[in-house]
């Protein structure tokens, strides 16, 4: 994976298919210690110890169309590479939190990517999931929440490609505030 | 157009667009967004379908995603399902792809026979 956005994706994906109903993303960057920490907590199915100790093992899977499960495996790969982190806490019946530190000073540490596309389109495509997202930045936070949108939204549905598109705009938006005003494609000026 | 107040008018035109669409009929795109299609490019599919969606209009098309359907040498894949017609899958679909069966096969009803995979 090229981008730390495109990992939560994959969790994303996982926590869907577990069935979650709710999605907490919590992000949190500290530039100057170099640290960032993202967890994602659902409220699917869960499962038992003895699959928690096997999710990390590039050869176990609980689907049936392949004998391979990578997400994990490569996004634990992607953290210890940079000297941080990636563990999964689990209760059958009650949801999932998976947690991932990164230092991003490690030379191997990927950028974190288009966050906002990732949310934006899992919205997008899940609008019947409640998606809770906050991400901050030295001590700054912006949040997205979708409950709040659907109020607002009445009988539009988060699905509606409109409504992607302002929520795209908007967290881009955000996201870039938190980050200074810089835009990823701008040679900041020497002033 | 980022403010809440854009979003109410967003609101405004997507229940005018709602009221506008001919009944039931829909169509329903389906990206595979499994570790194998993400690291294919599975995201930017799904945007830019998502985005010639929203461009041109097209209410009566859903798009939603689902994980490995066990093809990963052919990913990124995209499921399209028109009203009453047979499912085709597409192959290799990058952003520039995707929005060519927006408007080859969504709205003109052409399959891009050389992008298919299978027809079931």
């Amino acid at each position: 994976m090229e981008e730390l956005a495109l990992h939560v994706l994959d969790l994303i994906q996982n926590s869907l298919e577990a069935g979650a109903r709710h999605l907490v993303l919590t992000v949190v960057e500290d530039r100057a210690q170099g640290v960032l920490t993202v967890q994602l907590l659902d409220d699917g199915r869960g499962m038992e110890a003895a699959t928690q100790q096997r999710v990390f093992d590039p050869f176990f899977t609980s689907r049936t169309t392949r004998r391979v499960g990578l997400g994990l495996p490569l996004l634990r790969a992607t953290a210890e590479a940079t000297g941080g982190l990636a563990e999964l806490a689990s209760r059958p019946g009650e949801g999932t939190r998976v947690q991932v530190v990164v230092y991003t000073r490690h030379i191997d540490c990927p950028p974190l990517g288009d966050l906002a596309l990732t949310v934006a389109v899992s919205v997008a495509a899940n609008p019947q999931v409640e998606f809770c997202y906050t991400h901050t930045v030295d001590g700054r936070s912006m949040e997205f929440d979708t409950a709040e949108l659907r109020s607002q939204l009445a009988e539009v549905p988060l699905s509606d490609p409109a409504v992607y598109q302002w929520m795209l705009a908007f967290l881009r938006e955000e996201l870039s505030k938190l980050y200074g005003g810089a835009k990823c494609n701008e040679i900041p000026s020497r002033s | 157009m980022k403010s809440l107040a854009d979003l109410e008018r967003v609101r405004l035109e997507a229940q005018e667009r709602m009221r506008l669409r001919e009944s039931g009929a829909s169509s329903k795109l389906t990206v595979a967004m499994g570790t194998c299609g993400i690291a294919a490019g599975a995201r930017d599919t799904l945007a830019a379908l998502l985005d010639e969606i929203a461009k041109r209009r097209l209410a009566h098309v859903h798009v939603v995603q689902t994980g490995c359907v066990g093809l990963c040498e052919y990913e990124p894949l995209v499921e399209v399902t028109l009203a009453g017609q047979d499912k085709v899958t597409y192959t290799y679909v990058n952003a520039e792809r995707a929005r060519q069966i927006i408007a080859r096969h969504v709205v003109n009803g052409q399959i891009i026979g050389e992008w298919v995979l299978a027809r079931s």
